[in-house]
């Protein structure tokens, strides 16, 4: 770490001792007079109602009420709320909009909350340099905003990005449509301002995106919370395409899209996006949204192109001609920008949407190699109908990053089924040379699918580096890792999780 | 901390396996609907549309503030399902939480679930009404609101000493208020909010019967349109009321509007009292229903939402669901109607150079998705530019009585919207609810005339200039 901006009060114990047997602190009213030390008393939530209306984020499958919830309102105030936890050896997650889809900011029984929602400037906007420098609870339309008068904006962008913050999309490594072109998070984050489990506060990057030493920025960014909290942020803007076009394109079938997809790039072409979505999603959004889907299509393509006028004007004659080549049963080409953000309305709204056509479903997150597109959907649709459940595709086309919905009852009682479905999907993706996660993280969700794709070393690493920042596991416990206790506790007699008799994972 | 099992030196994992530590059976509370009686309580299905992805956050005035997700929609709809379980009472944190909300509804606008939001508020309010004793000051306080505001009579006899008071009112007044005690709060919120009182205005009443104007190329009536004067609207707006009647006659309909008519209820369903507004969706449909009008038109737009549920309101009711289903079906906000003329208006609006400001009063844009209406109908008038407000979406911290119910949080958001406003640059403002104007004019200090959207097409059709627009 570069820089050490602040003495660390209480440094950690080390990795051999971390809270593994013993308990956290019992959670009791010091804790909380503490808080208010160094915060007013109503940004300390100790109520039950409080408590309770952050059990979980945005899968709401997980629920776990923390023992309390604190709402800093600057860096200082975040580094002394973490500070606090250290003191008394308690688990803290940060929490941004809590919008996450694998529970990542789901809490921990008598742990803390640090919900970053009050930290929400944004700070600096460099113009000249290309930067913004933002707070964590920042939402990721707003740096687009904010950037806009002067030309520039910010270039990943999650479907959920009117609300999701750049504190979780740091921790998420989020994408977004358009990183198809333009890359994740981590392509786009300089440097960050962190607090480290004890308290610490220290710069990850710099602010010229160039650094000398291990990348500890890279390390941070879609570590899941489990490294520490981001207080600052500084990302790069990028200057607004001269041209923007948009195709959306209907196909007979989704072999078509799929087709489509492939061919798009053997012609070296490079969209800033590639989305497909099934008549199943294009229905619920429709509904939602009336951004012009055709409801009964088997599958429609929405292509980006950007960049300057006559490269794009050359490429989208190219991209029309392959999609009438696949059989294109619509072409819409939005001319008015308006237009353009109905139609991008229409899949960005589609996960949202889909509580309109199923009272419950899950949103998975996978990736495969897009030559094999086809072939997952067509496996996908085999494991819907043998669990008899409906499956919506959503998706990154371009970069084969899965988004199958997974649609049930809960009071029908559906949902194991769906729970295992959506698990055996995740898994799927894996064994056809993919991965478990694109980019909406491993968090809760996910955790026991890890060793599917990792090995015991790789897991025994990445367990390693965690300790080497937060030696007590007190930051986010129980995510990202497969600890027994969220995969191989059995009700009855002790039985040890094959990692933990491995050494690899301990139990927490 | 109670609530769940603390990790012992033998752990109980389950809750990591999102077991939800559910409370016992013997500590739920109530019957069959939980905390709340079975009275139209919010209905299970509404609830379970929400799915938790938090589209919501951003456009919900409470969370713009504080960021706190009990103050969010997401967080309400989740304490109703803990009270509609039974796992928590409505007294307490459970009711303050909901008291909070403005009921903007810009959550229903940004919900890609299709979540009925307003649904779920005018179902939960009543039951706080009836189920939760408030306390002594808060009860008494809500009532003095409800004794005056829904009474045209009451309002202007309170204009005089109104009027009275601010022609006394001593400069050292701002020094004296800022000192009075937070636990007055709500009594300050409420002398700030008194618009500068025209006795003249406040007791002109409206002609019962403005006819169409009618010239050769034009010699068919449009129809005829009742209008529903108000009371804040009648009384602190009474011009207002005037230019949506010179308006209408200009464009050919006959404007009648029935000196009987009393309040829509409108105040009272929003916060809850739900009694009272049967009683007065009553009696305003008997009243229109012995106008015999087409169209029923409002300028207010918290009525306009009202008068359009009255279906809902009162579906129960054999005697009167039909006749509230045909009632609410006439019920047009003033812009719908003149911009249904825009095809082929018939008076000519004179040039009005003018930048304006529209801001859309929630429960125009919101309630009743009426945005692109008033719009077209602005740009209608020759001369006028129109320009957008930053945070169109968030309410201004009107929303009815909440402003001198939550004088804190309605105070945070004037100024917020004050201040987007006054970045615009703008020679007006123009909104289409008189809550609206009051809280706003608070905030801007007099630096911007503001009007009624119908008064500057008023302005234009006369060929004069707009009221305090010199």
């Amino acid at each position: 770490m570069p820089e050490r901006t602040m003495e660390a009060p209480h440094g950690g114990t080390g990795s051999d001792a971390p809270s593994a047997a013993t308990p956290p602190a019992a959670v009791g009213p010091e804790l909380a007079r503490d808080f208010r030390d160094v915060l007013p008393a109503d940004l300390v939530i100790t109520d039950e109602v409080g408590r309770r209306s952050y059990e979980c984020d945005g899968l709401t499958g997980f629920r776990q009420v923390p023992a309390l919830v604190v709402l800093p309102r600057d860096a200082e105030e975040v580094a002394a709320c973490v500070r606090i936890c250290a003191r008394h050896g308690v688990p803290f997650v940060a929490r941004g909009a809590g919008t996450g889809l694998s529970g990542g900011a789901m809490p921990v029984a008598d742990g803390v909350v640090i919900s970053v929602q009050k930290l929400r400037r944004i700070l600096e906007i460099d113009v000249e340099n290309r930067r913004a420098v933002l707070e964590p609870g920042v939402y990721n339309l707003e740096i687009s905003k904010a950037a806009q008068p002067h030309g520039l904006y910010y270039a990943p962008d999650p479907s959920s990005q009117q609300v999701c913050t750049i504190g979780g999309n740091v921790a998420e490594n989020s994408g977004g449509a358009h990183c198809l072109k333009y890359g994740f998070t981590t392509n786009h984050v300089l440097e960050m301002e962190v607090v480290l489990a004890d308290g610490s506060v220290v710069t990850l990057g710099g602010p010229t995106g160039e650094q000398a030493g291990p990348d500890l920025r890279g390390l941070f960014i879609g570590s899941e919370g489990t490294l520490g909290i981001c207080t600052r942020v500084t990302v790069r803007l990028l200057q607004t395409p001269e041209t923007v076009r948009t195709v959306l394109a209907d196909f007979p079938s989704i072999e078509a899209a799929g087709d489509t997809v492939g061919d798009i790039v053997d012609a070296a072409i490079i969209p800033a996006a590639v989305e497909m979505m099934d008549s199943l999603s294009m229905e619920a959004s429709e509904a939602a949204t009336g951004a012009g889907l055709t409801v009964d299509a088997p599958a429609a393509l929405i292509i980006e192109l950007d960049g300057p006028a006559d490269e794009v004007e050359a490429e989208f004659e190219h991209l029309t001609a392959i999609c009438e080549r696949h059989g294109a049963t619509r072409l819409h080409v939005p001319t008015e920008a308006e237009e353009r953000q109905k139609v991008w309305k229409g899949r960005k709204a589609a996960f949202a949407a889909v509580g309109r056509i199923s009272p419950d479903y899950i949103v998975q997150d996978g990736v495969v190699p897009r030559t094999r597109l086809a072939e997952v959907l067509t496996r996908i649709a085999e494991m819907g109908r043998d669990a008899g459940l409906r499956v919506a595709n959503v998706f990154h086309a371009g970069d084969g990053n899965l988004h199958p919905l997974v649609l049930y009852s809960e009071s029908a009682g559906e949902h194991d089924a769906a729970e295992k479905l959506s698990t055996d999907i995740a898994e799927l993706c894996v064994e056809l040379g993919g991965s478990l996660s694109g980019e909406h993280g491993i968090g809760t969700d996910k955790a026991c699918s890890m060793p599917v794709m990792f090995s015991s070393d790789d897991l025994g690493v990445m367990h390693r580096v965690r300790l080497a920042f937060d030696p007590d596991s007190r930051c986010n416990p129980g995510k990202l890792f497969p600890t027994p206790r969220l995969c191989g506790e059995r009700p009855g007699k002790y039985q040890p999780h094959p990692l933990e008799e491995a050494g690899v994972i301990e139990r927490l | 901390m109670t609530t769940h099992p603390t990790t012992g030196p033998t752990p109980d994992f389950s809750s990591e396996r999102g077991e939800k530590p559910a409370p016992e059976r013997a500590d739920l509370l109530g019957g069959e609907f939980g905390s709340f009686d079975d009275h139209h309580p919010p209905a299970q299905e509404l609830l379970d549309d929400c799915v938790h992805c938090g589209f919501c956050l951003p456009t919900c005035p409470t969370y713009a503030l504080w960021g706190e997700e009990m103050d969010s929609p997401r967080g309400r709809i989740y304490l109703m399902e803990m009270a509609e379980k039974g796992e928590i009472p409505l007294e307490g944190a459970f009711t303050t939480h909901i008291d909070r909300c403005l009921g903007c509804m810009a959550c229903v606008t940004a919900c890609p679930s299709g979540v009925q939001y307003d649904r779920l508020l005018e179902a939960t309010r009543p039951q706080i009404e009836r189920n939760v004793r408030r306390s002594r000051s808060d009860r008494l306080f809500r009532e003095a609101i409800f004794a005056l505001f829904p009474y045209k009579r009451r309002l202007r006899a309170a204009s005089l000493g109104g009027a009275l008071y601010q022609k006394l009112r001593p400069k050292s007044m701002e020094k004296l208020l800022a000192r009075v005690p937070e636990r007055f709060g709500r009594l300050v919120a409420m002398e700030s909010l008194l618009p500068p009182v025209s006795v003249r205005d406040a007791f002109r009443r409206m002609p019962e019967r403005t006819p169409a104007v009618l010239d050769p190329a034009h010699p068919e009536r449009r129809g005829r349109v009742g209008l529903l004067t108000g009371c804040v609207q009648d009384v602190f707006f009474h011009p207002v009321n005037e230019a949506t009647a010179r308006v209408l006659a200009a464009e050919g309909w006959d404007v009648i509007a029935p000196r009987e008519q009393a309040c829509c209820g409108a105040l009272g369903l929003h916060a809850g009292r739900e009694a009272e507004a049967v009683e007065r969706a009553k009696k305003l449909i008997a009243t229109f229903e012995r106008a015999q009008v087409d169209t029923i038109a409002t300028n207010v737009a918290g009525c306009g939402s009202s008068m359009k549920e009255y279906g809902e309101l009162l579906a129960d009711d054999p005697e009167w669901a039909d006749r509230a289903q045909a009632f609410a079906a006439k019920v047009r906000d003033i812009s719908e109607v003149v911009d249904e003329t825009l095809a082929d208006p018939r008076a000519r609006r004179h040039p009005l150079e003018a930048t304006v400001v529209y801001h859309d009063a929630c429960h125009l844009g919101h309630a009743q998705k009426i945005r692109s209406e008033p719009r077209r109908v602005l740009r209608a008038i020759p001369g006028v530019e129109l320009v957008e407000l930053p945070e169109a979406e968030i309410c201004c911290g009107s929303a009815g009585i909440y402003n001198m119910l939550q004088p804190q949080a309605a105070s945070d958001l004037g100024r917020r919207k004050a201040d987007n406003i006054k970045g615009t640059g703008a020679d007006v403002l123009v909104t289409a609810n008189p809550g609206c104007l009051l809280q706003i004019r608070k905030y801007l200090d007099g630096e911007l005339p503001m009007l009624h959207p119908i008064q500057l097409v008023d302005a234009s059709i006369r060929g004069v200039r707009p009221p305090e627009m010199g």
